[in-house]
């Protein structure tokens, strides 16, 4: 969808170039994170894009299009961009921000009206939004309203720079999370450019990991950097953590749950003794019919002949197949039976996870 | 003053402007319009000149440096160096109440323009605005409270320096200024001086109006900063 060829860009004046023989492919579909210190030419890079910076030398192709050869006004009223402080109009009303892009092509007013309808529901943007000016919304509206404008024409192309970066971390959160779920279903071609690793890891299908000068250091998936980072340059820049943040970007359905101890309500003391015994724990969960009761220690049954005689206790935390490993993680951390127990949505058991079968799965 | 005193003449004979309603309507009217020509033309020039210095930043200090000249240059001065060739007609009127408003409505704009937030001008122009619906649409829409402060100033200059051109036969509320000092007559000088300020201060409430209705965000603005 976007191929970069051999893009180079020297600003007069410097001795070095900013970005410096780029090369990069980015397909129908994808987010594409570009991500570095500052200077690393990441935001260069995606200006060239839409023509805000003409390349020196290279070649780039939006769309089966190389964009030299485009007018540079038509070529940006077909790519959506969104830039860190957003830049809205502020003497226009919401409803007319986002029309920007609309009313330059020319669309006929019911179009338009009908369009922002959508955008306002897919945004969550309440409807007395719509006749206010910025200067009246805050940061993290003012942030939606950016992004939707940006998709006002559906173009299949979005140049995103920084756009979550100017909010507080939990409204970051909240609009990076909205954003991957409407871009579950819209499926845009998108080069990201953010500073901070945790922000790619999060976004990205592919993260490209920039250099000083332009320089692509590692182009990957996120799971792929964090396990196996090219360089040392890398695994500076994604830091600590490595490995929690990788069991982060990976489920619990990915790994294959344990087999722990179990026994019904009927089962006699004995019987849940053995068990327990069988995987050298002290406690064993219980399980009526498929459904998760909780657990027993082998205290709670002393003096007693059933497992129905004793109250199993609940497990404060269960992950799901959804969960990722992370959370798994904390849960057997948070626990007192120090593994992480595995339900289904019904709340039907699956198994378990523990500590070192997690470790054992990441190492592979 | 003291010789006027001295005659026991009243300082305002109300029967005297009764019965010159007429001549007062018509050098009102002249005044109006001499400042409406005077502020109209220097916009007109004005404009270009402060969007040319925008762009071309090099082009601002000589653009500025002719316009204070003009500025500078004593009124009285002025009126008598160009009114040999022009003659005393509107037209040497306007030069030189013209030449006084460029400094400031020059500056003003440039203001106006370079305080547009560049932000709001990169996502303008990355949405594919070109260059021209930028000036129009986003620049200089955005510069008007700081270009109608300027044109406020200059108009409310020129409302007093119109008084001036009445050594050239305009100079409309002027008129009664000149004539009253030459006739030592107190009533017209207070009449001329008094409606010149009154026209003033109407002028800049009009205009303070006309920007209220003209920037609606700017209200909106106010209203949540005084809110919070």
């Amino acid at each position: 969808m976007i191929t970069l060829e051999h893009v180079s860009k020297r600003f007069p004046g410097q001795r070095s170039p900013a970005v410096t023989d780029l090369s990069l492919e980015i397909d129908r579909g994808e987010t594409v994170c570009l991500v570095g210190p500052s200077g690393c030419g990441k935001t260069t890079t995606m200006r060239m894009i839409n023509r805000l910076i003409e390349p020196t030398s290279g070649s780039i192709v939006v769309d089966g299009r190389e964009v030299m050869q485009q007018d540079p006004v038509a070529l940006r009223r077909g790519i959506g961009y969104v830039i860190q402080s957003i830049g809205l109009l502020p003497h226009r009303t919401i409803a007319q921000n986002i029309a920007t892009v609309p009313k330059l092509i020319g669309w006929e007013d019911d179009r338009i009206a009908s369009r922002l309808e959508e955008l306002r529901e897919i945004f969550q943007l309440d409807p007395e939004l719509m006749n206010r000016y910025p200067s009246e919304l805050s940061g993290g509206q003012r942030q939606r309203v950016g992004v939707a404008r940006a998709l006002a024409v559906d173009p299949p192309v979005m140049l995103m720079d920084e756009p979550f970066a100017a909010v507080d971390p939990i409204i970051r959160a909240r609009l990076q999370d909205q954003f991957l779920e409407i871009q579950e279903r819209l499926k845009k071609t998108i080069v990201f450019v953010t500073h901070d690793i945790d922000e790619a890891i999060k976004m990205a299908d592919r993260i490209a990991i920039m250099n000083v000068g332009g320089v692509v250091e590692q182009f990957a998936p996120p799971e792929e950097i964090l396990r196996t980072p090219a360089n040392q340059f890398v695994e500076r820049f994604v830091g600590a953590e490595r490995g929690l943040k990788r069991l982060a970007l990976i489920s619990v359905s990915e790994i294959e749950v344990q087999e722990g101890p179990v026994v019904s309500p009927e089962a006699g003391a004995e019987e849940a003794r053995r068990e327990m015994q069988r995987f050298g724990f002290d406690w064993t969960s219980v399980v009526d019919g498929g459904e998760m009761l909780g657990w027993v220690d082998a205290s709670a049954l002393d003096g007693r002949t059933r497992v129905s005689e004793a109250t199993p206790r609940r497990f404060s935390a269960a992950v799901t197949p959804r969960s990722s490993l992370r959370q798994a993680l904390d849960s057997i951390v948070t626990s007192q039976t120090n593994v992480a127990v595995v339900l289904d949505d019904g709340q039907r058991y699956l198994g378990i996870l523990t500590l070192e079968h997690i470790s054992k799965e990441i190492i592979a | 003053m003291t010789a006027l005193i001295a005659q026991a003449e009243p300082l305002v004979r109300w029967d005297w402007i009764g019965r010159h309603l007429g001549p007062i309507r018509t050098q009102f009217a002249q005044h109006v319009e001499l400042t409406v020509i005077a502020v109209g033309i220097g916009l007109a020039i004005s404009i270009p000149l402060a969007v040319f210095a925008y762009r071309n930043r090099r082009a601002y200090a000589p653009i500025t440096w002719v316009a204070g000249l003009l500025y500078t240059m004593p009124s009285l001065a002025l009126f008598a160096l160009i009114s040999p060739f022009l003659g005393f007609t509107t037209l040497t009127a306007e030069i030189g109440l013209v030449s006084y408003t460029l400094l400031i409505l020059i500056r003003n704009i440039v203001a106006g323009l370079i305080g547009v937030p560049d932000d709001v001008k990169e996502a303008a122009v990355g949405m594919g605005y070109t260059r021209r619906q930028l000036l129009v649409r986003v620049e200089l829409p955005l510069a008007l409270p700081v270009i109608v402060a300027g044109i406020r100033i200059a108009t409310v200059t020129t409302i007093g320096l119109v008084t001036v051109t009445a050594l050239i036969g305009k100079g409309g509320l002027g008129h009664f200024i000149l004539e009253g000092k030459d006739q030592s007559f107190p009533t017209e000088i207070l009449l001329g001086a008094v409606l010149s300020v009154l026209f003033a201060v109407a002028a800049d409430w009009t205009l303070i109006g006309a920007q209220r209705l003209l920037t609606p965000w700017s209200r909106a603005a106010r209203v949540r900063a005084f809110g919070r």
